[in-house]
Parts: structure tokens; C-alpha cells; sequence
């Protein structure tokens, strides 16, 4: 395996969404390529280290007044949510 | 290398329960499901915008909107993804009015793969917790994330920060599931080059980086 079939094929590995036989190949160039090792581990750390510092926090004042305010909207609209309304989000399917 | 696990918290019947009631007019349903996931809207309407006061619009424009179609929802996906969708949507005609110049669109997908291709490979220190405070390394990743294209953002957002499933995800930003690896991968591979930066391994001094 080259290094750029790895490259390839790394998010699929970080997020364990392969078949053994090829994870396999990828470990087995894991253990000699220091360079794919490397990236590997920078990239899940990438990922976790965006995972654990979740930005843009909401605070609690902010919350209450915007949900307030949410609630308070949808108590002034007049036969919904039954009624069809226009500017529909398709929804996407399962 | 262990993969990463994804965890989104739910609970669906529950959840089907309150948005059943939601439709039939029960407001401290829909509060219920406001409550839940309002950080995560306003987490994800951040990112996209950028802007603090877009954020907070979006929030309540996305939730309102979802009110106004909950007729609409027929259970086929969960509500979390279908409420993604709305938000991921509105963000991005925010960002649109604020920069009319520049085309903002979920599709833009400008970029070749060799702009993806790691510039520099380098270990890490074991622990960057070590090297920069709470806020500086906030304001890192705030910084290096921004510097995404939109389209790049949004999907490592949904995917990475808020543990959507690809599927999810690409069924959130009416993209195929290739086009979300795809972006995917070249978004952490980006994100991993800029950080590198800050938290590769020196020798000495750890702090030379300007913040």
C-alpha cells in the first residue's frame, strides 16, 4: 500500500467504517510508515481536541431569553403546527 | 490506532412522544424539544456564521421555522437531523446576506485535493493543554476553523464537533455520502495542517507560535 491509498482511505478508518481485510492493510502500512502513523494520530487528535473544546458555548442568560422568545413566537402563530405552512424544508430521508 | 467513537445523546421514543405532542399544539412539548437542542443549534449556526448576533437569529428563526413545519415532519428521519437541515439552512442565507460578494453555498467545492495534501508531518506534543491555557487554545481553534471554506466547515461541524452519522450528515445537507467523505477528509486534513502550527513538538521552547 502506498502512502496515498492510505491517505485515501483515513477517514474511513478513523471512523471504523471498513471491512477487516482492508483495515488490516492499513495497520500493517501503520507499522512501518512513520509518516501515515503520525498524521494518523494528528488528525484523530485534530478531530478529538475540536470534539472536547466545543466553541461557542451558549450561556445560560443568552438561552433563557432566546427560548423565551422562541416560545413566545410560536404561541403567536394561528393554526399551527397542523396547518401546511409554505417555505417547507424537505425532509431528508432516513 | 483505536477509531473514534461518535456519541449523540437521544432518546427516541421519547422524543417522538414530544414532537407528536408538539404537532397536536402542545407548546411545552416543542419547549422540551427547544431545551434539548438549542446548544447544539446554536453551536452549529455559530460556526457557520461566524457571528455572534446571526447565531442568536438563527436559533430563533430555525426553531420558529421548525414550529411552523412540524405538520410537515413525517418521523422519516429523526428530528434532530431534520432540525439540523432547517438551521444548517438558514445559517448559510445569513452568511450570504452579510457577504453578498462572495458565493456562500453548500455545493462550493473550490478547492483541488493536493490543497488538502499535509504540508508538513510532525509528532505533536502528547498534550497541548500543557502548552496554552483554556482561552488560548479556544481562540486557536476558533481561528483555524474559521479559515475553512464554508462547505468544509459545515460538514466537519455536523459531522466531528456534533457526532452526526455520515449519513446524517449528508442526508442534514442534501449532499451523497461520497461528497461528505470527501469534504470530510480534506477538512480534517486542513484543519490538522493549520494546527500543526501550535502543536507540533519542539524542542525547548514550546510557545514560539504568536497566538
Amino acid at each position: 500500500m502506498k502512502c496515498s491509498d492510505f491517505l485515501k482511505e483515513l477517514t474511513d478508518y478513523l471512523d471504523n467504517d471498513l471491512d477487516a481485510s482492508t483495515r488490516a492493510e492499513l495497520e500493517e502500512h501503520l507499522q512501518w510508515c512513520h509518516n501515515c502513523y503520525v498524521l494518523c494520530n494528528t488528525t484523530k487528535s485534530t478531530i478529538e481536541i475540536y470534539r472536547d473544546y466545543k466553541l461557542y458555548e451558549f450561556p445560560d442568560d443568552l438561552r433563557s431569553r432566546i427560548r423565551a422568545a422562541v416560545i413566545t413566537k410560536c404561541q403567536h402563530q394561528t393554526g399551527v403546527p397542523k396547518g401546511a405552512v409554505p417555505q417547507v424544508q424537505k425532509e431528508p430521508p432516513k | 490506532m483505536e477509531a473514534i467513537e461518535n456519541t449523540v445523546g437521544e432518546s427516541p421514543s421519547e422524543e417522538s412522544n414530544l414532537v407528536e405532542a408538539a404537532r397536536a399544539g402542545d407548546i411545552s412539548a416543542f419547549e422540551s424539544l427547544v431545551r434539548r437542542y438549542d446548544r447544539n443549534v446554536f453551536r452549529i449556526a455559530q460556526h457557520i456564521t461566524q457571528n455572534r448576533e446571526d447565531a442568536e437569529d438563527v436559533v430563533q428563526d430555525a426553531f420558529l421555522k421548525a414550529y411552523q413545519n412540524l405538520g410537515q415532519f413525517q418521523g422519516q428521519s429523526k428530528f434532530y437531523t431534520w432540525l439540523v437541515r432547517i438551521t444548517v439552512n438558514e445559517a448559510l442565507m445569513r452568511l450570504r446576506r452579510r457577504r453578498p460578494e462572495r458565493t456562500v453555498s453548500i455545493d462550493e467545492d473550490v478547492q483541488t485535493e493536493e490543497d488538502s495534501m499535509p504540508r508538513e508531518i510532525a509528532d505533536w506534543s502528547p498534550n497541548p493543554e500543557e502548552i496554552y491555557t483554556q482561552s488560548e487554545l479556544k481562540n486557536i481553534l476558533g481561528k483555524t476553523i474559521q479559515g475553512l471554506p464554508p462547505s468544509f466547515r459545515t460538514v466537519f461541524v455536523l459531522r466531528d464537533v456534533e457526532g452526526l452519522s455520515t449519513e446524517e450528515t449528508a442526508s442534514a445537507l442534501d449532499l451523497t455520502v461520497p461528497a461528505v467523505k470527501s469534504r470530510l477528509l480534506r477538512a480534517r486534513l486542513q484543519l490538522r495542517d493549520r494546527l500543526n502550527k501550535y502543536f507540533k513538538r519542539r524542542d525547548g521552547d514550546t510557545r514560539r507560535e504568536m497566538l
